[in-house]
């Protein structure tokens, strides 16, 4: 005789417990007090946006999507929207230009400091050049905007005059007028030096971590130190590398005063990089905030809505590439 | 000038009186080209190394055994210059390669250490590149250009016992491998640029008993035709690749070689009761 069993539910196996933890009390207000200050650093963003949006709002309401497409600038008579007319897309084109060419002029220096400061000087004086570096960093903008204009325009005009003279078939070397001074490729120029020293700190960091087994198998392998770093540090370094100059490009986009000192804003979108010509949109808010009218302020705040939504699709996209290609290389 | 004095210790080597020298064959002295007499090693204050000279004989296993801290590494790392990467190292003696002198102010260190392979403790293979780009990485890094890239590809591959398993994905990460796989594409990788020697430092201590056999019988079948050194903890190992022995000691002071032999010598009738006690297991 043979019986079939049916299996039973599990109704009657083990109970699967409920775990609890009694946190004391010391844990708990530290718990609170972490969480408060996580929670503020949120809430001022969020309140900032809403303001930002809250001021500009009439602004979008009237000029919809034109507000994005347009490059006009005018308050009309200044006592309504009637008659006014305000477009960023010249500020913004010339943002996003100005911050791509300093992360273009910067990127060899960034490199070349890490993998210097990394592996080619011995500890004494890289702890003394570091805190130099450091101290580059620290350096307030207006001062790097003043020694744009009066030290390195005068030069830089120059340069731009040469690239002008040699490379103008190129679209971007041309120019209408022959005047280089305060133009994108100067405040780039300011910008890029600006970077260098914050992406540079975050790219060493990451440089010296390294693995030094692998490094010991490419001078094993009959590599040179160029060859060790380059089979070894930099395919390791990269999600570094990215973060950094991404870092840096976030400051780039909001540099307000070594670009109005450095930049000629004109409300034309350009793409003549050595031309006396260029926008900014942290500049543009700068330069017009003080003697603005009610609703060209309005106007302002909507600009920087549109300014602060670039920055942080910049950073989200950032810290998606830096997660990817982290993953990657390990 | 130079010459000479290398001749005159080559002859010295072949009638058997370099100084403190241990000749572990009579017959086959110089023949692997790789000589060293008189090696002492410093780090910092700390004299870890003392009066290590050696003739490793061609197209054989050379192992050097003894316990944690006698110096062995660093010994296997002089050989090719890898120690001096380590800050605060200094070193006395001489190394000799096909009659040149390693040390000297005009050899090319990068050059040597083509022909000179190492292969690590733990496996090191690129993560960021493929398998054979891993095996090629050598060519690459010195700059030299090959023909055939894939029948080289293969034939170290082949060597190092690894083809079979992953002759269908060379595209894939280095780092997708077994321990023990990762292992063999490194010794791959050091076979790849055709070197004369090859040092392994341990080269099993990271994989499991299974890897270790398909890595043992590699290194046996290497030495065919190329002189190889090995640094191991594991006495059984030791017999079973080695054909000759290099016993290593620091009693609180800098290592010594205590013995230097045929492997069977050691490990049935050594004349040091140090070298019986250890290979014995009492004691390391």
């Amino acid at each position: 005789m043979s019986t079939v069993t049916v299996e039973k539910p599990t109704d009657d196996g083990p109970v699967r417990r409920v775990i609890t933890t009694q946190r004391n009390a010391s844990d708990k207000r530290f718990r609170r007090v972490v969480t408060a200050g996580a929670l503020s650093t949120f809430l001022v963003l969020a309140l900032i946006a809403s303001f930002l949006f809250y001021r500009g709002f009439e602004i979008f309401k009237e000029f919809g999507f034109g507000f994005l497409t347009t490059s006009t600038w005018d308050s009309g008579s200044g006592d309504s929207l009637e008659g006014a007319s305000y477009g960023v897309a010249a500020m913004l084109v010339g943002s996003i230009i100005v911050a791509t060419m300093a992360m273009i002029m910067a990127l060899p220096f960034v490199i070349g400091t890490s993998l210097f400061l990394e592996y080619y000087i011995g500890k004494k004086l890289r702890t003394a050049l570091v805190a130099i570096l450091d101290l580059m960093a620290a350096i307030p903008s207006i001062i790097y905007g003043l020694w744009g204009y009066l030290v390195l325009m005068p030069n830089a005009a120059g340069w731009a005059e040469s690239i002008n003279k040699y490379f103008g078939w190129i679209p971007i070397f041309k120019v209408d007028v022959e005047n280089f001074d305060a133009s994108p490729f100067i405040s780039a120029l300011v910008l890029g030096l600006m970077i260098i020293p914050i992406a540079s700190s975050v790219t060493r960091e990451v440089y010296s971590r390294a693995p030094q087994d692998q490094i010991s198998a490419a001078y094993a392998l009959g590599g040179s130190r160029w060859g060790a770093l380059k089979a070894v540090v930099l395919p390791f370094g990269k999600s570094g590398l990215i973060g950094g100059m991404l870092l840096g490009l976030g400051r780039a986009l909001g540099e307000t005063v070594a670009v109005l000192l450095t930049l000629n804003l004109v409300f034309e979108v350009k793409f003549q990089v050595l031309a006396s010509a260029g926008g900014n949109v942290a500049s543009l808010i700068a330069s017009r905030f003080g003697e603005a009218g009610p609703f060209e302020v309005k106007a302002l705040m909507a600009a920087g809505l549109v300014l602060f939504l670039l920055t942080l699709v910049v950073n989200f996209g950032a810290s998606i590439i830096v997660s990817r290609t982290s993953k990657v290389s390990q | 000038m130079e010459n000479d004095d290398i001749n005159l210790i080559a002859n010295a080597a072949h009638t058997g009186s370099v100084t403190g020298g241990n000749v572990l064959d009579e017959g086959r002295v110089g023949t692997s080209g790789l000589q060293t007499k008189g090696i002492h090693v410093w780090f910092g204050k700390h004299h870890v190394l003392e009066d290590i000279s050696l003739d490793f004989p061609a197209n054989s296993v050379t192992g050097l055994i003894g316990p944690s801290g006698c110096g062995k590494s660093t010994f296997l790392r002089v050989l090719n210059r890898m120690h001096e990467f380590i800050p605060g190292a200094a070193m006395a003696g001489e190394v000799f390669l096909d009659g040149e002198e390693i040390y000297g102010p005009k050899v090319d260190v990068t050059a040597m250490r083509l022909k000179v392979g190492m292969v690590f403790q733990k496996p090191n293979p690129f993560p960021s590149m493929t398998i054979a780009e891993n095996v090629l990485a050598g060519l690459k890094l010195a700059n030299i250009k090959v023909q055939d890239k894939d029948s080289l590809l293969e034939e170290c591959l082949t060597r190092a016992g690894l083809w079979k398993e992953v002759k269908d994905r060379l595209k894939l990460s280095g780092s997708s491998l077994s321990g023990g796989q990762q292992q063999r594409l490194c010794i791959a990788r050091a076979l790849a640029v055709k070197p004369k020697v090859l040092l392994m430092d341990e080269p099993c201590s990271a994989l499991d008993p299974a890897s270790t056999l398909k890595v043992e019988e590699t290194i046996v079948q290497l030495s065919s035709d190329m002189t190889i050194v090995v640094v191991t903890h594991n006495m059984q190992q030791a017999a079973r690749v080695s054909d000759f022995c290099a016993f290593f000691l620091s009693d609180g002071g800098p290592g010594q070689i205590v013995e230097a032999d045929r492997t069977a010598v050691i490990f049935s009738s050594p004349s040091d009761q140090r070298t019986a006690d250890y290979v014995q297991g009492r004691f390391g």
